[in-house]
Protein backbone atom coordinates (compact mmCIF):
# COMPACT_ATOMS: atom_id res chain seq x y z
CA UNK A 1 0.00 0.00 0.00
CA UNK A 2 1.10 3.19 -0.74
CA UNK A 3 3.85 5.02 1.80
CA UNK A 4 3.03 8.94 1.70
CA UNK A 5 0.44 10.09 3.38
CA UNK A 6 -1.20 13.33 2.50
CA UNK A 7 -4.02 15.52 3.60
CA UNK A 8 -6.37 16.35 1.96
CA UNK A 9 -8.48 18.09 4.55
CA UNK A 10 -8.16 21.84 5.67
CA UNK A 11 -5.42 22.49 8.02
CA UNK A 12 -5.12 25.19 11.17
CA UNK A 13 -4.18 28.43 10.06
CA UNK A 14 -5.50 28.71 6.58
CA UNK A 15 -8.59 30.35 7.24
CA UNK A 16 -8.40 32.60 9.88
CA UNK A 17 -10.14 32.14 13.55
CA UNK A 18 -13.46 33.77 13.20
CA UNK A 19 -15.01 32.45 10.10
CA UNK A 20 -13.60 29.05 11.56
CA UNK A 21 -15.75 29.62 14.53
CA UNK A 22 -18.77 31.06 12.62
CA UNK A 23 -18.65 27.78 10.64
CA UNK A 24 -17.62 25.58 14.05
CA UNK A 25 -21.18 26.93 14.59
CA UNK A 26 -22.75 26.48 11.32
CA UNK A 27 -21.44 22.42 11.12
CA UNK A 28 -22.78 22.12 15.13
CA UNK A 29 -26.05 23.44 14.25
CA UNK A 30 -26.81 21.47 11.42
CA UNK A 31 -25.29 18.15 12.80
CA UNK A 32 -27.78 19.08 15.45
CA UNK A 33 -30.38 18.84 13.32
CA UNK A 34 -29.23 16.16 11.62
CA UNK A 35 -29.07 14.06 15.06
CA UNK A 36 -32.88 14.98 15.82
CA UNK A 37 -33.85 14.08 12.37
CA UNK A 38 -31.59 10.56 12.03
CA UNK A 39 -33.36 9.14 15.28
CA UNK A 40 -36.72 8.99 13.08
CA UNK A 41 -34.16 6.74 10.41
CA UNK A 42 -32.41 5.19 12.37
CA UNK A 43 -34.31 1.92 12.82
CA UNK A 44 -32.83 -1.66 13.73
CA UNK A 45 -31.30 -1.88 10.57
CA UNK A 46 -29.87 1.25 9.78
CA UNK A 47 -27.29 1.45 13.10
CA UNK A 48 -25.04 -0.79 11.87
CA UNK A 49 -25.60 0.33 7.68
CA UNK A 50 -24.14 3.56 9.10
CA UNK A 51 -21.63 2.17 10.85
CA UNK A 52 -20.72 -0.27 8.05
CA UNK A 53 -21.17 3.05 5.29
CA UNK A 54 -19.12 5.14 7.63
CA UNK A 55 -16.82 2.25 7.55
CA UNK A 56 -16.68 1.97 4.05
CA UNK A 57 -15.99 5.36 3.17
CA UNK A 58 -13.22 5.03 5.40
CA UNK A 59 -11.73 1.85 3.93
CA UNK A 60 -12.09 3.02 0.38
CA UNK A 61 -10.36 6.42 1.28
CA UNK A 62 -7.48 4.23 1.73
CA UNK A 63 -7.73 3.22 -2.14
CA UNK A 64 -6.14 5.73 -4.33
CA UNK A 65 -7.64 6.25 -7.79
CA UNK A 66 -5.41 8.58 -9.92
CA UNK A 67 -6.54 11.43 -11.14
CA UNK A 68 -3.49 12.96 -12.87
CA UNK A 69 0.30 11.57 -13.32
CA UNK A 70 1.34 12.23 -9.54
CA UNK A 71 -1.69 13.07 -7.91
CA UNK A 72 -4.18 10.56 -6.74
CA UNK A 73 -7.68 11.40 -5.13
CA UNK A 74 -10.19 9.51 -2.97
CA UNK A 75 -13.84 9.49 -2.15
CA UNK A 76 -15.71 11.92 -0.20
CA UNK A 77 -18.59 9.56 0.18
CA UNK A 78 -21.30 12.63 0.97
CA UNK A 79 -23.36 11.09 -2.07
CA UNK A 80 -22.87 7.34 -1.83
CA UNK A 81 -23.64 7.66 2.39
CA UNK A 82 -26.71 9.98 1.39
CA UNK A 83 -27.89 7.11 -1.12
CA UNK A 84 -27.96 4.22 1.05
CA UNK A 85 -28.68 5.71 4.52
CA UNK A 86 -30.61 9.21 3.80
CA UNK A 87 -29.20 12.79 4.01
CA UNK A 88 -29.62 12.87 7.58
CA UNK A 89 -27.38 9.57 8.67
CA UNK A 90 -25.32 10.19 5.59
CA UNK A 91 -23.78 13.82 6.98
CA UNK A 92 -23.49 12.21 10.57
CA UNK A 93 -22.26 9.50 8.89
CA UNK A 94 -19.10 11.72 6.79
CA UNK A 95 -19.02 13.50 9.95
CA UNK A 96 -17.89 10.73 12.12
CA UNK A 97 -15.11 9.86 9.29
CA UNK A 98 -13.81 13.29 9.59
CA UNK A 99 -13.88 13.71 12.90
CA UNK A 100 -11.99 10.60 13.64
CA UNK A 101 -9.78 10.86 10.81
CA UNK A 102 -8.80 14.50 12.75
CA UNK A 103 -8.27 12.93 15.72
CA UNK A 104 -6.85 9.39 14.74
CA UNK A 105 -4.54 10.60 11.61
CA UNK A 106 -4.04 13.83 12.33
CA UNK A 107 -5.82 14.87 8.55
CA UNK A 108 -7.76 18.29 8.92
CA UNK A 109 -7.00 20.73 11.46
CA UNK A 110 -8.81 20.48 14.84
CA UNK A 111 -9.45 24.24 14.68
CA UNK A 112 -11.11 23.50 10.98
CA UNK A 113 -13.07 20.69 11.29
CA UNK A 114 -16.48 23.15 11.51
CA UNK A 115 -14.97 24.09 7.78
CA UNK A 116 -14.03 20.28 6.69
CA UNK A 117 -17.82 19.26 8.13
CA UNK A 118 -19.23 22.19 6.59
CA UNK A 119 -18.43 21.36 3.17
CA UNK A 120 -17.87 17.49 2.85
CA UNK A 121 -20.55 16.61 5.23
CA UNK A 122 -23.01 18.88 5.29
CA UNK A 123 -23.06 20.86 1.52
CA UNK A 124 -21.33 17.06 0.18
CA UNK A 125 -24.44 15.74 1.31
CA UNK A 126 -27.01 17.68 0.86
CA UNK A 127 -26.05 18.66 -3.28
CA UNK A 128 -25.77 14.69 -3.60
CA UNK A 129 -29.00 14.07 -1.75
CA UNK A 130 -31.41 16.43 -3.76
CA UNK A 131 -30.02 15.87 -7.09
CA UNK A 132 -30.36 12.23 -6.76
CA UNK A 133 -33.90 12.55 -5.57
CA UNK A 134 -34.64 14.96 -8.14
CA UNK A 135 -32.79 12.62 -10.99
CA UNK A 136 -34.67 10.14 -10.00
CA UNK A 137 -38.26 11.55 -9.90
CA UNK A 138 -37.05 12.70 -13.90
CA UNK A 139 -37.14 9.10 -14.24
CA UNK A 140 -33.54 8.73 -14.52
CA UNK A 141 -31.82 5.32 -13.69
CA UNK A 142 -29.89 5.16 -10.53
CA UNK A 143 -26.58 4.25 -11.60
CA UNK A 144 -26.57 7.47 -14.12
CA UNK A 145 -28.10 9.40 -10.82
CA UNK A 146 -25.69 8.64 -8.54
CA UNK A 147 -23.11 8.88 -10.64
CA UNK A 148 -24.29 13.14 -11.70
CA UNK A 149 -25.16 13.17 -8.17
CA UNK A 150 -21.65 12.48 -6.66
CA UNK A 151 -19.29 14.36 -9.58
CA UNK A 152 -22.05 17.22 -8.42
CA UNK A 153 -21.18 16.72 -4.77
CA UNK A 154 -17.72 16.83 -4.80
CA UNK A 155 -17.43 20.17 -6.83
CA UNK A 156 -19.59 21.90 -5.00
CA UNK A 157 -18.53 20.48 -1.52
CA UNK A 158 -15.47 21.66 -2.86
CA UNK A 159 -16.57 25.70 -4.17
CA UNK A 160 -17.60 25.51 -0.03
CA UNK A 161 -13.87 26.39 0.35
CA UNK A 162 -13.76 28.68 -1.97
CA UNK A 163 -16.57 30.78 -0.14
CA UNK A 164 -14.59 30.16 3.35
CA UNK A 165 -11.15 31.09 1.69
CA UNK A 166 -13.30 34.50 0.36
CA UNK A 167 -14.51 35.50 4.06
CA UNK A 168 -11.31 34.49 5.81
CA UNK A 169 -8.04 32.95 3.73
CA UNK A 170 -4.95 35.11 3.80
CA UNK A 171 -2.64 35.77 1.06
CA UNK A 172 -4.57 38.03 -1.48
CA UNK A 173 -5.14 34.95 -3.84
CA UNK A 174 -8.07 36.09 -6.30
CA UNK A 175 -11.33 34.47 -6.04
CA UNK A 176 -11.47 33.08 -9.18
CA UNK A 177 -8.06 31.50 -9.03
CA UNK A 178 -8.85 29.78 -5.81
CA UNK A 179 -12.50 28.24 -7.56
CA UNK A 180 -10.60 27.33 -10.41
CA UNK A 181 -7.74 25.75 -8.40
CA UNK A 182 -10.52 23.35 -6.43
CA UNK A 183 -12.90 22.94 -9.14
CA UNK A 184 -10.03 21.43 -11.52
CA UNK A 185 -8.94 18.66 -9.43
CA UNK A 186 -11.81 17.91 -7.59
CA UNK A 187 -13.86 17.56 -11.21
CA UNK A 188 -11.35 14.60 -11.72
CA UNK A 189 -11.68 13.53 -8.30
CA UNK A 190 -15.62 13.48 -8.54
CA UNK A 191 -15.54 11.24 -11.78
CA UNK A 192 -13.77 8.64 -10.04
CA UNK A 193 -16.17 9.07 -7.14
CA UNK A 194 -19.01 8.88 -9.23
CA UNK A 195 -17.77 5.71 -10.78
CA UNK A 196 -16.97 3.84 -7.74
CA UNK A 197 -20.75 5.61 -5.91
CA UNK A 198 -22.79 4.13 -9.07
CA UNK A 199 -21.08 0.72 -8.97
CA UNK A 200 -21.33 0.46 -5.46
CA UNK A 201 -25.35 1.52 -5.19
CA UNK A 202 -26.30 -0.41 -8.07
CA UNK A 203 -24.54 -3.63 -6.77
CA UNK A 204 -26.41 -3.01 -3.18
CA UNK A 205 -29.74 -2.22 -5.47
CA UNK A 206 -29.27 -5.56 -7.65
CA UNK A 207 -28.90 -7.64 -4.15
CA UNK A 208 -30.71 -5.65 -1.51
CA UNK A 209 -32.87 -3.27 -2.58
CA UNK A 210 -34.49 -2.61 0.61
CA UNK A 211 -30.57 -1.47 1.68
CA UNK A 212 -31.48 1.77 -0.41
CA UNK A 213 -32.70 4.69 1.46
CA UNK A 214 -32.76 6.60 -2.03
CA UNK A 215 -35.08 4.04 -3.56
CA UNK A 216 -37.30 3.09 0.11
CA UNK A 217 -38.81 6.66 -0.30
CA UNK A 218 -39.45 6.39 -4.02
CA UNK A 219 -41.02 2.70 -3.23
CA UNK A 220 -43.02 4.20 -0.62
CA UNK A 221 -44.44 7.40 -2.60
CA UNK A 222 -45.27 4.86 -5.48
CA UNK A 223 -47.32 2.85 -2.82
CA UNK A 224 -49.06 5.98 -1.69
CA UNK A 225 -49.69 6.47 -5.31
CA UNK A 226 -51.43 2.94 -5.61
CA UNK A 227 -53.19 3.61 -2.70
CA UNK A 228 -54.52 6.86 -3.55
CA UNK A 229 -55.34 5.64 -7.33
CA UNK A 230 -57.06 2.39 -6.26
CA UNK B 1 -4.72 15.34 -2.61
CA UNK B 2 -5.17 12.63 -0.64
CA UNK B 3 -3.19 9.41 -0.32
CA UNK B 4 -4.60 6.96 2.01
CA UNK B 5 -4.62 6.41 5.68
CA UNK B 6 -2.70 3.02 5.62
CA UNK B 7 -1.01 3.21 9.00
CA UNK B 8 -2.35 3.77 12.43
CA UNK B 9 -0.41 6.53 14.16
CA UNK B 10 -0.88 5.12 18.14
CA UNK B 11 2.26 4.19 19.30
CA UNK B 12 1.64 1.17 21.71
CA UNK B 13 4.03 2.08 24.82
CA UNK B 14 3.26 2.94 28.32
CA UNK B 15 4.07 6.84 29.25
CA UNK B 16 2.33 9.32 31.65
CA UNK B 17 0.67 10.81 28.62
CA UNK B 18 -0.42 7.36 27.41
CA UNK B 19 -2.38 7.32 31.11
CA UNK B 20 -4.04 10.12 30.68
CA UNK B 21 -7.74 9.52 30.35
CA UNK B 22 -8.32 10.46 26.41
CA UNK B 23 -11.20 12.84 27.39
CA UNK B 24 -8.52 15.45 29.28
CA UNK B 25 -6.20 14.59 26.07
CA UNK B 26 -8.94 15.20 23.60
CA UNK B 27 -9.63 18.72 25.65
CA UNK B 28 -6.42 19.53 26.17
CA UNK B 29 -5.34 18.98 22.36
CA UNK B 30 -8.45 21.09 20.83
CA UNK B 31 -7.85 24.39 23.30
CA UNK B 32 -3.75 24.07 23.07
CA UNK B 33 -4.70 24.06 18.81
CA UNK B 34 -7.62 27.02 19.55
CA UNK B 35 -4.85 28.96 21.06
CA UNK B 36 -2.55 28.67 18.87
CA UNK B 37 -4.45 29.67 15.92
CA UNK B 38 -5.80 32.68 17.72
CA UNK B 39 -1.91 33.38 18.26
CA UNK B 40 -1.22 36.56 16.17
CA UNK B 41 1.52 35.76 13.12
CA UNK B 42 3.63 38.40 13.69
CA UNK B 43 4.49 36.96 17.46
CA UNK B 44 7.13 34.63 16.34
CA UNK B 45 8.55 33.98 20.26
CA UNK B 46 5.21 32.76 20.84
CA UNK B 47 5.27 30.13 18.29
CA UNK B 48 8.88 28.97 19.50
CA UNK B 49 7.37 28.71 22.72
CA UNK B 50 4.73 26.12 21.46
CA UNK B 51 7.43 24.13 19.98
CA UNK B 52 9.19 23.81 23.35
CA UNK B 53 6.22 22.63 24.98
CA UNK B 54 4.86 20.21 22.53
CA UNK B 55 8.67 19.28 22.52
CA UNK B 56 8.21 18.91 26.74
CA UNK B 57 5.11 16.33 26.00
CA UNK B 58 6.48 14.47 23.40
CA UNK B 59 9.69 13.81 25.72
CA UNK B 60 6.79 12.67 28.26
CA UNK B 61 4.73 10.70 26.34
CA UNK B 62 8.61 9.07 24.44
CA UNK B 63 6.99 9.63 21.11
CA UNK B 64 10.74 10.77 19.10
CA UNK B 65 11.24 13.98 17.06
CA UNK B 66 12.36 11.59 14.16
CA UNK B 67 8.43 9.99 13.93
CA UNK B 68 7.20 13.27 14.59
CA UNK B 69 8.72 15.02 11.63
CA UNK B 70 8.08 12.29 9.30
CA UNK B 71 4.19 11.98 9.99
CA UNK B 72 3.83 15.64 10.08
CA UNK B 73 4.82 15.02 6.42
CA UNK B 74 0.39 15.16 5.64
CA UNK B 75 1.01 18.51 5.64
CA UNK B 76 2.62 18.88 2.47
CA UNK B 77 -0.01 20.17 0.12
CA UNK B 78 -0.08 23.09 2.74
CA UNK B 79 2.70 23.71 2.68
CA UNK B 80 2.95 24.01 -1.23
CA UNK B 81 -0.13 26.45 -0.58
CA UNK B 82 2.10 28.51 2.01
CA UNK B 83 5.56 28.70 -0.65
CA UNK B 84 3.34 30.01 -3.53
CA UNK B 85 1.50 32.78 -1.67
CA UNK B 86 4.32 35.02 -1.39
CA UNK B 87 5.06 34.89 -5.24
CA UNK B 88 1.42 35.41 -5.79
CA UNK B 89 0.33 38.20 -3.24
CA UNK B 90 -0.42 41.38 -3.71
CA UNK B 91 1.03 44.80 -1.97
CA UNK B 92 4.27 46.42 -0.87
CA UNK B 93 7.35 43.78 -1.93
CA UNK B 94 10.22 43.00 -0.50
CA UNK B 95 13.41 41.71 -1.61
CA UNK B 96 14.76 38.24 -0.35
CA UNK B 97 17.48 36.74 -2.28
CA UNK B 98 17.34 39.37 -5.18
CA UNK B 99 13.55 38.42 -5.65
CA UNK B 100 10.88 40.78 -4.71
CA UNK B 101 8.12 38.99 -2.68
CA UNK B 102 5.18 40.20 -1.46
CA UNK B 103 5.41 41.18 2.22
CA UNK B 104 1.91 40.44 2.98
CA UNK B 105 2.21 36.79 0.98
CA UNK B 106 5.09 36.06 3.31
CA UNK B 107 2.92 36.87 6.02
CA UNK B 108 0.09 35.08 4.88
CA UNK B 109 2.36 31.71 3.63
CA UNK B 110 4.54 31.91 7.11
CA UNK B 111 0.76 32.03 9.03
CA UNK B 112 -0.39 28.73 7.75
CA UNK B 113 3.14 27.19 7.90
CA UNK B 114 3.47 27.50 11.64
CA UNK B 115 -0.02 26.80 12.39
CA UNK B 116 -0.73 24.24 10.62
CA UNK B 117 2.22 22.59 11.36
CA UNK B 118 1.91 23.31 15.29
CA UNK B 119 -1.50 22.08 14.47
CA UNK B 120 -0.71 18.60 13.09
CA UNK B 121 2.51 17.91 15.98
CA UNK B 122 -0.57 18.71 18.48
CA UNK B 123 -2.55 16.40 16.90
CA UNK B 124 -0.34 13.68 16.45
CA UNK B 125 0.65 13.15 19.88
CA UNK B 126 -2.51 12.89 20.78
CA UNK B 127 -2.84 9.98 17.88
CA UNK B 128 0.46 8.93 19.15
CA UNK B 129 -0.83 7.97 22.73
CA UNK B 130 -4.27 6.77 22.35
CA UNK B 131 -5.72 4.03 20.89
CA UNK B 132 -8.76 4.78 18.32
CA UNK B 133 -10.93 2.92 20.76
CA UNK B 134 -10.32 5.34 23.56
CA UNK B 135 -10.72 8.21 21.75
CA UNK B 136 -14.09 6.93 21.15
CA UNK B 137 -14.47 6.65 24.84
CA UNK B 138 -13.31 10.43 25.20
CA UNK B 139 -15.77 11.64 22.86
CA UNK B 140 -18.88 9.54 24.75
CA UNK B 141 -18.20 11.09 27.98
CA UNK B 142 -17.65 14.65 26.66
CA UNK B 143 -21.60 13.98 25.51
CA UNK B 144 -20.94 13.60 22.16
CA UNK B 145 -24.42 12.44 20.40
CA UNK B 146 -25.23 9.05 21.29
CA UNK B 147 -25.52 8.34 17.25
CA UNK B 148 -22.26 9.81 16.74
CA UNK B 149 -20.69 7.75 19.10
CA UNK B 150 -22.62 4.30 17.69
CA UNK B 151 -21.54 5.27 14.73
CA UNK B 152 -18.02 5.74 15.31
CA UNK B 153 -17.96 2.18 17.44
CA UNK B 154 -19.21 0.45 14.36
CA UNK B 155 -17.16 2.14 12.27
CA UNK B 156 -13.95 0.92 14.26
CA UNK B 157 -14.72 -2.20 14.48
CA UNK B 158 -15.98 -2.98 10.89
CA UNK B 159 -13.05 -1.12 9.52
CA UNK B 160 -10.52 -3.78 9.87
CA UNK B 161 -12.98 -6.49 8.44
CA UNK B 162 -13.41 -4.34 5.46
CA UNK B 163 -9.71 -4.03 4.97
CA UNK B 164 -8.90 -7.56 5.38
CA UNK B 165 -11.95 -8.76 3.02
CA UNK B 166 -10.67 -6.24 0.27
CA UNK B 167 -7.04 -7.42 0.73
CA UNK B 168 -8.27 -11.25 0.44
CA UNK B 169 -10.29 -10.23 -3.04
CA UNK B 170 -7.05 -8.39 -4.12
CA UNK B 171 -5.03 -11.40 -3.42
CA UNK B 172 -8.10 -13.61 -5.50
CA UNK B 173 -7.73 -11.37 -8.39
CA UNK B 174 -4.05 -11.47 -8.53
CA UNK B 175 -4.07 -15.24 -8.45
CA UNK B 176 -6.42 -15.49 -11.47
CA UNK B 177 -3.42 -13.05 -13.71
CA UNK B 178 -4.96 -9.82 -12.79
CA UNK B 179 -2.49 -7.27 -13.63
CA UNK B 180 -2.97 -3.83 -11.83
CA UNK B 181 -1.75 -1.08 -14.32
CA UNK B 182 -3.29 2.67 -13.85
CA UNK B 183 -7.33 3.02 -16.07
CA UNK B 184 -7.07 -0.56 -16.82
CA UNK B 185 -7.73 -1.80 -12.79
CA UNK B 186 -10.62 0.69 -12.42
CA UNK B 187 -13.06 -1.44 -13.45
CA UNK B 188 -12.21 -4.50 -11.62
CA UNK B 189 -11.66 -1.83 -8.65
CA UNK B 190 -15.09 -0.71 -9.01
CA UNK B 191 -16.43 -4.37 -9.55
CA UNK B 192 -14.85 -5.05 -6.13
CA UNK B 193 -16.15 -2.65 -4.28
CA UNK B 194 -19.78 -3.24 -4.90
CA UNK B 195 -18.87 -6.95 -3.76
CA UNK B 196 -16.68 -5.91 -1.02
CA UNK B 197 -19.93 -3.36 0.34
CA UNK B 198 -22.50 -6.23 0.13
CA UNK B 199 -20.13 -8.84 1.87
CA UNK B 200 -19.40 -6.44 4.55
CA UNK B 201 -22.77 -5.00 5.26
CA UNK B 202 -24.67 -9.18 5.30
CA UNK B 203 -21.47 -9.66 7.69
CA UNK B 204 -22.20 -6.79 9.85
CA UNK B 205 -25.78 -7.64 10.20
CA UNK B 206 -25.64 -10.84 11.09
CA UNK B 207 -22.77 -9.09 14.04
CA UNK B 208 -25.77 -6.74 14.85
CA UNK B 209 -27.81 -9.27 15.29
CA UNK B 210 -25.83 -11.57 17.56
CA UNK B 211 -25.46 -8.35 19.36
CA UNK B 212 -29.08 -7.48 19.85
CA UNK B 213 -29.92 -10.69 21.03
CA UNK B 214 -26.96 -10.91 23.71
CA UNK B 215 -28.49 -7.61 25.18
CA UNK B 216 -26.87 -4.75 23.49
CA UNK B 217 -28.23 -1.68 23.83
CA UNK B 218 -26.65 0.99 21.95
CA UNK B 219 -23.80 1.09 24.75
CA UNK B 220 -20.74 -0.87 24.89
CA UNK B 221 -19.60 -1.48 28.29
CA UNK B 222 -16.98 0.94 29.15
CA UNK B 223 -13.62 -0.38 28.25
CA UNK B 224 -10.51 -0.48 31.03
CA UNK B 225 -9.67 3.73 31.01
CA UNK B 226 -11.21 4.83 33.86
CA UNK B 227 -12.60 8.02 34.11
CA UNK B 228 -10.22 10.81 34.57
CA UNK B 229 -9.46 12.00 37.94
CA UNK B 230 -9.26 15.65 39.19
CA UNK B 231 -5.18 14.84 38.94
CA UNK B 232 -5.46 14.04 35.83
CA UNK B 233 -7.81 17.30 34.38
CA UNK B 234 -5.13 19.51 36.60
CA UNK B 235 -2.23 17.57 34.77
CA UNK B 236 -4.34 17.85 31.21
CA UNK B 237 -5.05 21.96 31.79
CA UNK B 238 -1.80 22.88 33.04
CA UNK B 239 -0.24 22.55 29.44
CA UNK B 240 -3.47 24.54 28.32
CA UNK B 241 -2.92 27.27 31.15
CA UNK B 242 0.58 27.25 29.82
CA UNK B 243 -0.33 27.47 26.06
CA UNK B 244 -2.83 30.25 27.03
CA UNK B 245 -0.16 31.94 29.09
CA UNK B 246 1.69 32.20 25.42
CA UNK B 247 -1.01 33.06 23.75
CA UNK B 248 -1.43 36.46 25.94
CA UNK B 249 1.53 37.28 26.66
CA UNK B 250 2.51 37.77 22.97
Amino acid sequence: MNNDVVAMHISNGIIDAPVSGIFAAIAASAIAVCVLRARADLDDRLAPMAGLVAAFIFAVQMLNFPVLPGVSGHLLGGALAAILVGPWVGALCVTVVLVVQALVFADGGLTALGLNVTNMAVIGTAAGYLLVVALLRARVPLVGAAFVASVVSVVVASQGFVLQYALGGGGGLSIGAVASLMAGPHLLIGIGEGLITAVTVSAVAKARPDLVYALRTRRQRQQQEELVSA
Amino acid sequence: MGAGHAHWLHRDHDSPVHRLAPEVKITAAVLCTVAVVLTPREAFGAFAAYLVLIGAVAGLARVGPGWLIRRSAIELPFVLFAVVLPFTGHGPRTQVLGVALSVEGLYAGWNILVKGTLGVLVSLLLAATTTPRELIVGLDRLRCPQILVQIATFMLRYLQVLVDEARRMRVARLARGYDPRFLWQVRAFAAGIGALFLRAFERGERVYLAMLSRGYTGRLPEGRAPKASKTQWTAGLSVVAATAVIAVVS
